[in-house]
């Protein structure tokens, strides 16, 4: 495989497998790599999360290593939920946030053992964990491009991978951990997953990732399994009710105009907010958010028809309120979808508000003042996520 | 030394002389305040050392020129002991052949000055004055934020910016101008004497790690001329070494009430998640308050004694960031007798004697330490407070100071081996101005910055505690986020060099402190 040097854009270790399979050569760039958008038809690879299993390639996703005497501790300074509750064997979400208390990033939290964690992340954020690192006896490595990942997500992913021989897999609870020897090493199982469906990530050494790949696609042959790009993949991610960084809130790191980051309150995730444990970064000015209060409120909205409210304004009252992030048409709840932000006193539970869409056919642009309804969660949010057991198909 | 109890209103961390001046404000405000004091003596860098038998000398800062009249009458120092031996001293400017520059007070001479050298030196004189005086203002209240929409800040804003208008159109066109360049390119628009230039140059560059091209040395320069402000107009030697200073400094505490303990060393600030409860000191005591004023640097103090892994990431990102790498040694001499400069009567030789020839032979003294050298030819700046001040060595006897640049703190290969050769060459150089002088020596010593940090507990060896330069003065000063002696830790000040005005025997760091402590008492 080339090198960074040589080649503009990098190729994930799957990428003999997945050029052959994506037939329309619909290619996306992810943080210097070359990744599809989609194989065929954007739909049908929906439908496989929905209905059976899509396979997603996230070897792009910055993968960092960190261990060490300090490891915990480091990891516990560095995001704002208390890291001592994300047991060993376990995977937690979490976010960091800079001294301001504006989310840098979010991402998942490994405990693969004793003080030693993998941290998942959208943005690259070594120099900051190197920051964090002072005074920590812990040592960082990214191993991005050593560690090679598939999604594996759908209700009949877990039939799959027992299909496949990994044997008891149906008993991992969700974030949960499990390893499984696998070619010349390891293949490491978690329960986790950005569609909110039953689903499984699975790491392994890049020289096993073709083995893997083949052994998945002819495991689940006669389970409808599918490899499937990034716009399938969103799809699903809205309909779950889950945030993107750079798409639901601007890293802080990268946002140039003042005001345009936001703290994990405005986010809608206090609930990874913990003032009960050591100091962290953006401690002090969360808990001053905390007592003052927020800018911003997040909210989940039900929007009237079916036209997506992509960065719609919102309205109250005639007047803008806030601004869409994410918005889809989700098949599967059949519902049109929205994620706002608006002012912190709109955005009550029940609350109606307007989307002001914008929409082209034929090249002539529509207004329509769509009605919306303030949510409480995701509205996609299916039993088999949870089962333990995993239901079998 | 006292009877110290366990529970405080205030601890202060460190009895250098901002320390003792804060405990003297704070301890007259009613508060119960101990100092730990790491060392046997009080003072920080104004200290007296018996170096040899029967011979002392100031261990750190030699020349006192900076103290602030206002500090000095509020404590009382002179009741306590306080007294100059010589103040209003020239500096000269030595010449190897013997033809002196004197720059006295407002004027210059010798050295075969030409009228129109002498007439821009007292222009220049003039127009710094002024400049400092301007700074003066900002340096004798906390330093102002910009965003927080602040009374006193907006108070001491207005005052600059009215100070600056006040100078005239031309006036502050040329501050504007030449705050941001450096000293060499100055020097080359108003003098054409090279020694002068020279000598000018030492006061921009002293105590620092920057060299006569560098940015910043005009801003250290005015610094330095702040003195002035004070109503120094020169150096003065104290009486019985600059620890004096300290003793009168830690006798008015005493008086007031406060509780000192020295030969104490803190080890650690202690915290209950982000806010101070105490200390605790490296044999294990605990001392309680909550309110901890740290006169360490504010490295040691976030670094060492708080600790990162107690601090946001954002802290200590700029904690980091600090500059202060000290480059000045210092040499102590005991002589069994007068050294012989050339050319100077006995009444000059305990003036300040500058040996900087040429502003280039400064510039190349700095690129050895750029490169991790200690130069070969350096600058000096010589005091000989024995002239004025028998006390401090036998009858007939004298004792020579020296502040050496450039020495960096961290030498390539380190200054174990290099101590010694070091000490020699200065030696050699001193020799040439002053012939026999090697033959007078009865003892020597010199500290370089790696002992100078160990001495006195300053990270780098920076007498500063920080570079004073424009990127870290004022509201930058010690680092964004912590100008106003407050730091991110509830409880948690600085009252040190560190701190906002910055380095320099003046105590107002010490003082600004205070006033702000006393202040967020009420608020609590």
């Amino acid at each position: 495989m080339k090198q960074h040097d040589e080649t503009m854009l990098l190729a994930t270790p799957f990428h003999s497998r997945i050029a052959k399979a994506c037939e329309i050569n619909q290619w996306d760039e992810w943080k210097g790599y070359t990744t599809p958008n989609a194989y065929t038809e954007v739909e049908q690879e929906y439908f496989a999360i929905r209905n059976s299993t899509g396979v997603f390639d996230l070897t792009p996703m910055m993968k960092y290593r960190i261990q060490g005497p300090d490891a915990e501790n480091f990891l516990n300074r560095l995001v704002t939920r208390d890291i001592r509750k994300i047991k060993l064997g376990r995977v937690g979400y979490a976010v960091w946030c800079d001294e301001a208390g504006q989310v840098m990033d979010d991402g998942t939290i490994f405990h693969l053992g004793d003080n030693d964690y993998r941290l998942c992340a959208y943005t690259r954020v070594m120099d900051w964990l190197m920051w964090s690192a002072m005074g920590f006896d812990v040592s960082i490595v990214d191993e991005t491009a050593e560690v090679a990942a598939l999604a594996v997500q759908g209700p009949t992913s877990c039939s799959v991978l027992r299909s496949m021989g990994l044997e008891g897999i149906h008993n991992l609870k969700p974030f949960g951990l499990t390893d499984y020897p696998f070619g010349s090493g390891q293949l490491m199982v978690s329960r986790t997953g950005f569609t909110g469906d039953l689903g499984y990530e699975l790491w392994v050494e890049p020289q096993n990732a073709e083995g893997l790949w083949d052994k998945l696609f002819s495991a689940g042959e006669n389970l409808g399994i599918r490899p499937i790009g990034g716009a399938a993949l969103e799809m699903a991610r809205i309909e779950a009710g889950f945030l993107q960084a750079g798409v639901d809130f601007v890293p802080s790191e990268e946002a140039v105009r003042p005001g345009r980051s936001r703290s994990p309150f405005e986010l809608g995730l206090d609930w990874l907010v913990s003032f009960d444990k050591p100091i962290f970064t953006g401690r002090k000015a969360l808990r001053k958010e905390k007592e003052l209060g927020s800018r911003y409120k997040f909210v989940y909205l039900d929007v009237e028809g079916n036209k997506p409210a992509e960065h719609s304004f919102i309205l109250k009252g005639g007047k803008e309120i806030g601004t869409v992030t994410s918005a889809a048409w989700c098949p599967t709840a059949k519902s049109n979808i929205a994620f706002a932000q608006v002012e912190s006193k709109y955005g009550k539970i029940g609350e109606l508000l307007i989307a002001e869409i914008y929409y082209q056919r034929e090249l002539q642009w529509t207004r329509v003042l769509a009605n919306c309804r303030v949510i409480e969660g995701p509205i996609f949010n299916p039993p088999r996520r949870r089962q333990t057991p995993a239901p079998m198909f | 030394m006292t009877n110290v109890q366990s529970h405080y209103d205030v601890i202060i961390v460190g009895g250098g002389h901002n320390g003792l001046v804060c405990a003297n404000y704070l301890a007259k405000s009613g508060r119960k305040v101990l100092i730990l004091e790491a060392n046997e003596s009080l003072g920080g860098a104004a200290t007296t050392r018996e170096f040899a038998d029967n011979y002392s000398i100031s261990g750190c800062a030699h020349w006192l020129f900076q103290l602030s009249p206002k500090v000095a009458s509020d404590l009382g120092l002179a009741k306590h002991g306080l007294k100059l031996a010589a103040r209003n001293l020239n500096s000269i400017a030595l010449a190897e052949d013997g033809n002196h520059i004197t720059m006295k007070g407002d004027g210059v001479e010798g050295g075969g000055l030409s009228e129109k050298d002498q007439h821009a030196y007292q222009r220049f004189n003039y127009q710094m004055l002024k400049f400092s005086k301007l700074l003066a203002v900002a340096f004798e209240r906390r330093a102002p934020k910009l965003l927080d929409n602040n009374l006193t800040d907006r108070m001491t804003l207005a005052k600059l910016g009215l100070g600056m208008k006040m100078l005239g159109k031309e006036n502050m066109r040329d501050l504007l101008r030449l705050a941001l360049i450096n000293i060499y390119d100055v020097m080359e628009e108003n003098f054409d004497n090279e020694l002068l230039k020279a000598a000018i140059c030492v006061d921009g560059v002293m105590g620092s790690y920057m060299g006569p091209r560098s940015p910043n040395t005009v801003f250290g320069y005015l610094y330095r001329r702040l003195g002035d402000v004070y109503g120094f107009k020169g150096p003065a030697v104290v009486e019985g070494g600059m620890g004096a200073l300290g003793n009168a400094l830690a006798t008015s505490a005493m008086d007031r009430g406060v509780d000192i303990q020295t030969k104490a060393r803190v080890g650690k600030i202690n915290l209950s998640l982000d806010k101070v409860t105490g200390v605790t000191l490296t044999t294990g005591e605990d001392f309680h308050a909550k309110i901890v004023v740290s006169n360490a640097d504010p490295k040691s103090t976030l670094e060492k004694l708080v600790g990162f892994k107690n601090l946001e990431t954002g802290v200590v990102r700029r904690v980091s960031n600090i500059r202060m790498r000290g480059s000045a040694a210092k040499l102590h001499l005991a002589l069994n007798g007068m050294p012989n400069f050339g050319g100077l009567t006995e009444s000059q030789k305990g003036q300040r004697l500058l040996i900087a020839p040429s502003m280039n032979y400064i510039e190349q003294a700095f690129n050895s330490a750029k490169y991790g050298e200690y130069s070969i030819a350096p600058v000096l700046d010589i005091s000989i407070p024995s002239v004025h001040d028998p006390s401090l060595a036998p009858a007939g006897a004298h004792v020579l100071s020296a502040i050496v640049q450039y020495a960096p703190h961290d030498l390539k290969g380190g200054w174990d081996s290099a101590r010694e050769p070091f000490k020699n060459l200065v030696i050699e150089r001193i020799n040439q101005y002053a012939p026999g002088i090697k033959e007078q020596i009865v003892q020597s010593e010199l500290l370089t910055p790696e002992d100078l940090e160990g001495e006195f507990n300053m990270t780098g060896g920076h007498w500063h505690h920080g570079e004073i330069s424009l990127d870290q003065i004022m509201m930058m000063r010690p680092f964004p986020g912590a100008s106003q002696y407050a730091t991110s830790v509830s409880g948690l000040f600085l009252c040190g060099a560190g701190a906002h005005p910055g380095g320099g025997v003046m105590g107002l760091a010490g003082k600004n402190a205070a006033k702000e402590i006393i202040k967020w008492g009420k608020a609590a």
